[in-house]
Order: C-alpha cells, then sequence, then structure tokens
C-alpha cells in the first residue's frame, strides 16, 4: 500500500478513485480475510479498477499500461452495474504451496502461456505484449471461447490481476495472489474471479460451461498448479487399463 | 495382461485388460511376483466402498520387478526387485516432509471428491476406488506406479517374496497400531481382530515392550495363531463378554492401549449387532463400530484407542461420553507405510520378525475369486491369501 500511495501523489491527473477506495480494495485483496465476502455488491472488476488507480502510475511509469482500454473497461463496467447485470459467477480459492516462494510461483504464473499446463480448460494462452493477451478456452459440444485480456494492476511476485478487454465475448476479471504462509509453511496461492456472461446463445452456453462447477474447476486448477509445483508433475490415472 | 477386476459386489473376476504404460514421468512399471488380498479389499468386495467403477482393478498389497521407468525416476533401474507401498506419496509436499505418507497432498487425481467427504483429501490408494485416486491396483501381472523413487523399496537378495510382502501393508499397519499406543512398561495391550493386521499388531505391541497382550476375536483358528505366532493371550467373544473379561485379567483397570484391528464391518452381538447391520444395510450408517465401542468402554482412563482397521464414513452410538470423561487418546489414520519400509525392513532381516508366518493360502492369480470367497468366509481355515500372476 506504501507503493501505491505514493505513486498515487505522483499523478494527482489521472481520473482515478480516490486514495480511500484504493487503500480499502487495496487492503481486501492483499489481506487474510475472505475477498468475495469483502466486496459484496462491489464488482471485482471495479475494486480492481479502484486498486489499479494507486497503481497505474507504477505500471505508467514503466510505459506497460494500456490507459484507452483501462478507462473503456471502466465505462462497460459501470454501464453493466448500472443496468444491474448482477449474474456475475464468482469464485474464491486458496491453496498453500510447500517450499516455494512467491517469487518463484509469480514468475511461473506470470508467464501465461504456461497456464494451460495446469488450467485444463484453457487451450492456449498467448501474450501479445507487456499487459495483453488472447486466450482461448474449450467451451462444450467442441467448441472454443476466445478473448483478450489485460493486466489491470500488478505488483511484482505478489498480485496479478487481469480483465478482459473491452468488447470480448466474455466479462472476465480476476487476480491471483501469492503471500508468504507462516514461517515454513510455504506461499498462499488465493485466486478470485468473476465471470459475467453475455446475453444470449452463446451466453448461456458459456454460463453452462462455467455454471457446471466453478469453484472446483478453479479448485482443480490450483490443485494441478501444486502438484507442478511441489511434485513436479500432475497427477493422473487417464490412459490406465481397466476391465471396461 | 491379466487382472483381478471388481465388477460389484461379491463379484471379482479376473480379465484380460490393456497392460499399464507409463503416464508420468517419475512413473515405473513393475512386473508383479507375489499379490495380496486384504482385510480391507474384503469392504470393497461386499460394496461398502464408495465411487468404485465396474472394471477397477483392485489391490494394493503387490511386489516385484521394475521392468520400465520414466524419464524422471532416477533411483530404481529396471531389473530391481521392489515392495510398494499401498499409499502413493510424491515426497515433497508439507505432509510427507513431515513423514506422514498416507496425507500426501499431490497423488489424488480425484482430490475434489475426496474434499466434499472428508473436508480434505487423503493420499491416493492403489486399487481402492475412486475417492482414493482410482488408481489400478496391483492384483495384476503389471502395474504403474507413481513417484516411482519415493514408494518402492528395494530388496536385498536372500530373502523371499512372502517375508517381505506385506511391508506393502498389513506389517507396517499393525505396528504402526501398537506404536500408536505409546506403549511403557507393565503395560497390556487388547487387540481386538486376528486377521492378519491384529496378529502383526500383537507383534509389534510385544516388541514395543508390552508386558502382555490379549487378543479378542472368535475364529478358533486366528486365536490359535494369535497364541502360537504371536504370544497372546486370548479372550472369544462369542463365549464371554469380552469388556468384562478383560476387566477381570486386568486387575479391574482395563487395558492400558486397545487396538482396533477390525475396523469397519465388525460383527456384532446380539440387539446391537443387528442394530448395526440394519442400518449399514438401508445406508443409514456406514460403517459398523461395535469395535471401536467395546474399546472405548474397556480401555483404562487416560489410555489409549488405537484404531488400524478401516472407517470410511460414518458412526452410530460412538460412546464420547466415555471417551471424553475418561480423557482417552484416540489415535487413527492410514498407515504411513514409508516411515516403517526400512526399519521393519530390517527387524524381517535381523529375525526380529518373520511376516510370511500367517500365510494359510498361495494361490494363482487366475483363482483370486475363490481367494476372496475363502478370505472373507474362513473357508479351509483361511487367514491370509497370496496370489501368484
Amino acid at each position: 500500500m506504501e507503493q501505491t500511495n505514493r505513486n498515487q501523489d505522483h499523478h494527482p491527473e489521472e481520473q482515478l478513485p480516490d486514495i480511500g477506495d484504493t487503500e480499502r480494495w487495496g487492503s481486501l485483496l492483499t489481506g487474510g480475510a475472505m475477498v468475495l465476502l469483502g466486496l459484496k455488491q462491489r464488482s471485482l472488476r471495479g475494486a480492481l479498477m479502484a486498486l489499479a488507480g494507486g497503481s497505474l502510475a507504477y505500471h505508467g511509469a514503466r510505459g506497460q499500461k494500456s490507459l484507452t482500454a483501462q478507462i473503456s473497461n471502466q465505462i462497460a463496467n459501470q454501464v453493466g452495474e448500472a443496468v444491474g447485470l448482477d449474474q456475475s459467477i464468482r469464485v474464491e480459492k486458496t491453496v498453500t504451496i510447500q517450499n516455494r516462494s512467491p517469487e518463484e510461483l509469480y514468475s511461473f504464473w506470470r508467464n501465461f502461456e504456461n497456464l494451460p499446463i495446469f488450467m485444463r480448460h484453457l487451450q492456449s494462452v498467448t501474450v501479445l505484449d507487456q499487459t495483453r493477451s488472447h486466450w482461448v478456452a474449450q467451451a462444450p459440444l467442441g467448441q472454443t471461447v476466445e478473448w483478450d485480456a489485460a493486466i489491470v494492476t500488478e505488483q511484482d511476485n505478489r498480485l496479478i490481476a487481469w480483465s478482459s478487454e473491452a468488447g470480448a465475448e466474455i466479462d472476465h476479471s480476476g487476480f491471483v495472489r501469492f503471500q508468504p504462509a507462516p514461517p515454513g509453511r510455504g506461499t498462499e496461492v488465493k485466486v478470485v474471479m468473476e465471470y459475467s456472461p453475455p446475453v444470449g446463445l452463446v451466453g448461456v452456453t458459456i454460463a453452462k460451461f462455467l455454471g457446471e462447477e466453478p469453484e472446483q474447476q478453479i479448485g482443480d486448477d490450483l490443485r494441478c498448479f501444486k502438484m507442478l509445483m511441489e511434485a513436479g508433475e500432475i497427477a493422473t490415472t487417464e490412459g490406465q487399463p481397466a476391465a471396461r | 495382461m491379466k487382472a483381478v477386476c471388481w465388477h460389484g459386489a461379491m463379484d471379482i473376476r479376473v480379465d484380460t485388460v490393456p497392460d499399464p504404460t507409463l503416464l508420468n514421468p517419475q512413473d515405473a512399471i513393475i512386473k508383479i511376483t507375489s499379490t495380496a488380498i486384504c482385510g480391507s479389499d474384503i469392504h470393497i468386495y461386499d460394496g461398502f466402498i464408495p465411487s468404485m467403477q465396474p472394471g477397477d482393478i483392485v489391490g494394493h498389497e503387490f511386489m516385484g520387478e521394475v521392468v520400465e521407468v520414466g524419464r524422471a525416476v532416477k533411483r530404481l533401474q529396471p531389473g530391481d526387485r521392489v515392495v510398494v507401498p499401498f499409499p502413493i506419496a510424491c515426497g515433497h509436499c508439507f505432509f510427507c516432509q513431515r513423514d506422514l505418507w498416507s496425507l500426501c497432498d499431490n497423488s489424488n487425481p480425484n482430490a475434489a471428491l475426496a474434499e466434499k467427504l472428508y473436508g480434505h483429501s487423503p493420499a491416493a490408494l492403489f486399487g481402492y476406488s475412486h475417492l482414493f485416486g482410482g488408481y489400478a491396483g496391483g492384483q495384476a501381472e503389471y502395474a504403474r506406479v507413481p513417484f516411482a523413487d519415493v514408494g518402492p523399496i528395494k530388496i536385498p537378495d536372500g530373502l523371499t517374496d512372502d517375508q517381505v510382502l506385506f511391508l506393502s501393508d498389513i506389517l507396517p499397519t499393525g505396528y504402526m497400531a501398537a506404536e500408536n499406543c505409546n506403549i511403557q512398561p507393565g503395560d497390556v495391550v487388547a487387540v481386538w481382530g486376528c486377521g492378519p493386521v491384529g496378529q502383526f499388531a500383537i507383534k509389534s505391541a510385544f516388541l514395543l515392550g508390552a508386558e502382555r497382550v490379549i487378543a479378542i476375536d472368535r475364529i478358533p483358528e486366528r486365536l490359535k495363531m494369535a497364541q502360537t505366532y504371536g504370544g497372546a493371550e486370548l479372550i472369544n467373544y462369542e463365549e464371554v463378554d469380552p469388556g468384562e473379561a478383560l476387566k477381570e485379567m486386568t486387575g479391574g483397570r482395563g487395558p492400558d492401549a486397545c487396538i482396533d484391528a477390525v475396523g469397519m464391518e465388525a460383527h456384532g452381538m446380539g440387539l446391537e449387532g443387528w442394530y448395526d447391520k440394519v442400518k449399514q444395510a438401508v445406508r443409514l450408517e456406514t460403517d459398523r463400530p461395535n469395535v471401536l465401542r467395546q474399546a472405548i468402554v474397556a480401555c483404562r482412563k487416560g489410555g489409549t484407542v488405537s484404531l488400524a482397521g478401516v472407517y470410511g464414513g460414518f458412526l452410530d452410538k460412538v460412546p464420547m461420553g466415555a471417551a471424553f470423561n475418561k480423557g482417552l487418546t484416540l489415535k487413527m489414520g492410514q498407515t504411513h507405510v514409508h516411515r516403517y519400509l526400512q526399519p521393519l525392513l530390517k527387524r524381517i532381516q535381523t529375525r526380529a520378525l518373520d511376516p510370511s508366518g500367517i500365510i494359510t493360502h498361495h494361490l494363482p492369480l487366475e483363482q483370486a475369486a475363490h481367494g476372496y470367497d475363502i478370505f472373507k468366509e474362513k473357508k479351509d481355515n483361511c487367514i491370509k491369501v497370496v496370489l501368484k500372476p
């Protein structure tokens, strides 16, 4: 938080949420409580934007941030909230990974092209530039869903927050957070995600796909990440013999 | 290859299935030379273990020769003769590093299923339902063994299969049950169930310094083995109430520690036995805890009740009041087999233990269904069946 406040001071001209808001969401996202409980009616995207408000300058200074994308997302989000599109699916899952520092886990995850190794529903992620990436996920009946996502805010070795870009087929945002557990207990990895499926047939399909067991899906993904990071491989029985 | 497959309650068949292949970099393929039927396989046989699928290969007590290893396997080589522990453990997680191998975080691909039932997932087990990972078991000609550098123990020359096979499960299980009793000089230990695990629990209790061991069963040949093989005093619970008898045999104190080597399918007597049988049959309770109830009531104040027999689900009428007000310690869990492999192999090498003494039947793998039948029904004085692929 120290960092975000300082940066905020350096860029008073930007149209961003006030410091109180930034601090509030910042501590929610990085604290020990359940994030979704704290969010209540607020959208995750909104909270991430608020947090980004504090750290935008941090990216701005490094020339990594597409501010236009940010703001258009923010507008889309506000419109969505105004018309009461609160049909979103929200998931929060945490796993502890032994013998790995936040730095190691962050750097593996930060290369988004690694994600399909342990996120089974993802077909591919292509990194487009420092903050933008293209995601392809498997959907039912052999279909795929594709969208572009951008990093909303990030803190090195600690937090990566992303959001689908305006106009994407799927409105999606989330963050992953890496925090040291108590001494000797590894690193706690928390993922919080929110999907707002679009209306129409595609939306229904996606909602069904995501809605089947979103908690379990994210839980499984995180467990596979843990297996890969701790044990070096993901446990499987696919392809073993049976009399059937 | 030929493999023993479960097709439903009381329906065990030897089927021809594809040979296993390496699926992960740390896998090995074992050509099985000996594999046993475990008392806990009888829970599967009877249809009491949820999440079995018809066609699943069963069996978790096996040993053999390494024939193939994955690219990340460093310690094992083709040709090595190994015994395989029944829990599958990664060797790296919080639990493996604390010697709690049967609680491994990283071996169960169906962990989400187990979490729904238990809150957290224990380690995967070979051939023991999809709740515990759905891994093909070891009652077969070949088995795929994950984390091959972590689990299997190499067996030195000069020891027969029969001497070391039970390192895979029942010997460490009996030993851990006794170790969990925290046996002090002068202690009297009571062991319910004189099946294979009970026999090893009796032996282990003496090895760990028990003054006396009292064994409880109703099957004459099992009681006899407890006396001749283990050196225990006996209670036949069909002839006498074990609670009363234990009190009389321990000067009114009760045993210092009680081992339940029976578990979820205990045979109850009288009204209580019927109560549990009916409730279990209509699935109002999943486990029949007669032995646990008796052990809690019999145990001396401040003593330990150690559970080696398997429990899977929900119990009814467990006397928590007695356990609480007598300040008992309850210890339990799937065996951390990896922890005991080296120390128990040493005891076998020094002839302090001869686990082969409990084997009553050697059968070819093809006769597995017969083996299950005689073991479950205690026909032909059956106590332990070893299958030869």
